[in-house]
């Protein structure tokens, strides 16, 4: 089989259990693609020769029981992996290598699936380009010149390229469903407690998920319900019945209501994009949906709220990088000093940015006018999703403003940067699930996504409607491997 | 609102970052763009809401207080930038 990695997760999985293809082989075509693919820099770390080995003594003694038997993968280098270099993206960790395993790759590892790699990520997941990354930019595999979309914007992009079948990305504000949506790539943020965060590097403890992004829903379905398990070393894992997702996954939605939002037809936004979501409408309807018209009265002071929470919650827990327990530290004349020039040459611009924000917020004289105040708007915020869900079951709207945009475009504008995420983010202050499908293609031919947001662990029936408007949609991506020489 | 050059030195302070003249100017040009966007939230009357502080609207679970993990010294220093024996070593603090 020479288009192995053209396969998608259920393919591949159906074909190693049925022995026509081995983990070796499947492995040796992904790590194949992804040395040939170097110039989309969608890799922090490679782990080619071992994944080979791992692949080969999976193959020795084949357990084919497993969820992902002797699948490769690579997996953003915001998951701590044990005895494999973990860097956030950032200086400041670059010579970083984890002693303990995150819970969600251990969970990946038990049924089966072998580690490729680290994959390339905005610094400490705050941006939404992977321009912030200390590792440099990622390409876009859609078109040369434009971003993955970030932070998960290695994830994204691997996935695209089909340099890994799936991978896992984290989003706190929108880090896996706007690159996803950027790339044509299928990504789910879970509920908050979904997924546990322990052994992931930490950005807003409040907001930050992991979650599954792959090629298509079905694949999505089936590594979320691999990755998502309550666990004890993480005091918000919530202990709730967990869904066969993929068993489960029907495209029968007839008689489910889905909400339109009336606020998300924000000022300014392209015509493409809304006649993306009249699409989306129309394509609910044909799977039998019922759309009924909603408000959440408050969206538009979600991008303001989280701007106060995310980095409010960073510079605390930003503040362990301190030059002394691990990562890098510069020379000081004394401990004060090491630590400033230690943290100031450690971190990139954008992560100073949010750690001086937050710590602003916090300080004495501020926490109320700000922190409080935005802890109090957060409820409002969520008090409208609980009032929609009143009448319906799942709400659709566009996953991003417009299409991917041009690598260095914004990165001299943090507002403009920051409204990308302006869809996204209300769903991780609510700590609700939220889905992007690729759903069209603007005039360059730039993918389109559409978000579906659940209510609280309700995942199955989200990904339901996905898969139910994937089928209708038929969307296809146009990669010619441009970057292949 | 505006946050002036003496402020943005008291931050970086507090945040243990350096900056120098030319970072300070940068950063309270940034800062400001980033607070005008974030005063919109005075637009809203809060009073009587209460502030979320958790979504996930579960009590936290108790655990029998007992050791799980041990013997992980070697672990915890293994990837410090300078250690003596089972220490870590930092610049001298008192003189």
């Amino acid at each position: 089989m020479s288009d192995v990695t053209k396969q998608s997760l259920s393919e591949l999985v159906k074909n190693i259990k049925s022995k026509k293809l081995s983990s070796s082989e499947v492995t040796k075509a992904f790590v194949e693609r992804s040395e040939k693919s170097k110039e989309l820099n969608a890799y922090i770390t490679e782990d080619y020769a071992n994944a080979l080995n791992k692949a080969k003594k999976f193959d020795e003694k084949p357990n084919l029981d497993l969820k992902l038997p002797g699948i490769p993968m690579a997996v953003k280098d915001l998951f701590c992996t044990r005895d494999l270099r973990t860097t956030a993206g950032s200086k400041i960790l670059n010579n970083f290598v984890p002693t303990y395993e995150s819970t969600v790759t251990q969970n990946i590892w038990n049924e089966g699936a072998i580690l490729m790699g680290k994959l390339n990520c905005d610094e400490f997941a705050m941006g939404s380009s992977n321009e912030t990354s200390f590792f440099g930019n990622v390409q876009n595999p859609i078109d040369k010149n434009l971003v993955p979309g970030g932070s998960s914007g290695g994830s994204s992009s691997a996935v695209a390229a089909q340099l890994t079948p799936i991978t896992i990305g984290t989003d706190t504000g929108g880090s896996i469903r706007q690159p996803a949506s950027f790339t044509g790539t299928v990504g789910l943020k879970p509920t908050y407690g979904s997924c546990s965060r322990y052994g992931i590097v930490a950005f807003a403890s409040s907001l930050d998920q992991a979650g599954p992004m792959a090629q298509n829903v079905k694949d999505c379905a089936l590594l979320q319900e691999v990755i998502s398990t309550y666990d004890e070393k993480d005091s918000t894992s919530i202990d709730f019945k967990r869904n066969e997702y993929s068993k489960e996954l029907t495209k029968d939605i007839k008689g489910k209501k889905i909400g339109i939002p009336k606020e998300y037809r924000v000022d300014g936004m392209p015509k493409e994009i809304e006649d993306l979501w009249k699409k989306g409408i129309e394509y609910a309807k044909d799977c039998g949906a019922e759309i009924i018209d909603i408000s959440l009265p408050h969206t538009n002071y979600a991008l303001p709220t989280y701007y106060i929470v995310a980095p409010a919650e960073a510079s605390s827990n930003l503040a362990r990088y301190d030059g002394v327990k691990y990562g890098f530290r510069a020379e000081g004349k004394n401990l004060i000093d090491m630590y400033e020039k230690t943290r100031s040459e450690g971190f990139g611009a954008e992560v100073q940015r949010r750690i001086m924000i937050g710590t602003y917020v916090l300080s004495s004289g501020y926490y109320d006018a700000y922190y409080l105040k935005a802890q109090k708007v957060r409820k409002l915020i969520k008090n409208d999703f609980d009032d929609a869900y009143k009448k319906v079951d799942a709400i659709l709207t566009p996953s991003t403003p417009s299409s991917a945009f041009k690598i260095g475009e914004k990165t001299n504008d943090p507002v403009s940067m920051y409204l990308n995420d302006i869809f996204t983010v209300p769903v991780n202050l609510a700590g609700l699930p939220g889905i992007s499908i690729p759903a069209g293609h603007d005039a360059k031919g730039y993918p389109l996504g559409l978000q579906i947001i659940g209510k609280a662990f309700d995942e199955q029936n989200i990904l339901n409607i996905a898969y139910a408007m994937e089928e209708k949609i038929n969307f296809k991506n146009n990669i010619t491997d441009w970057w292949i020489k | 609102m505006s946050i002036d050059l003496k402020t943005i030195k008291h931050i970086s302070k507090l945040s243990r970052i350096s900056v120098d003249e030319k970072k300070a100017e940068k950063l309270a040009g940034d800062l400001n763009s980033i607070f005008d966007f974030i005063e919109k939230l005075n637009e809203l009357k809060t009073d009587n809401v209460e502030p979320l502080t958790s979504v996930a609207e579960t009590t936290l679970k108790l655990r029998s207080d007992e050791v799980k993990s041990k013997n992980l010294r070697d672990q915890v220093i293994k990837n410090s930038p300078k250690e003596n024996e089972d220490y870590f070593v930092v610049p001298k603090v008192i003189e």
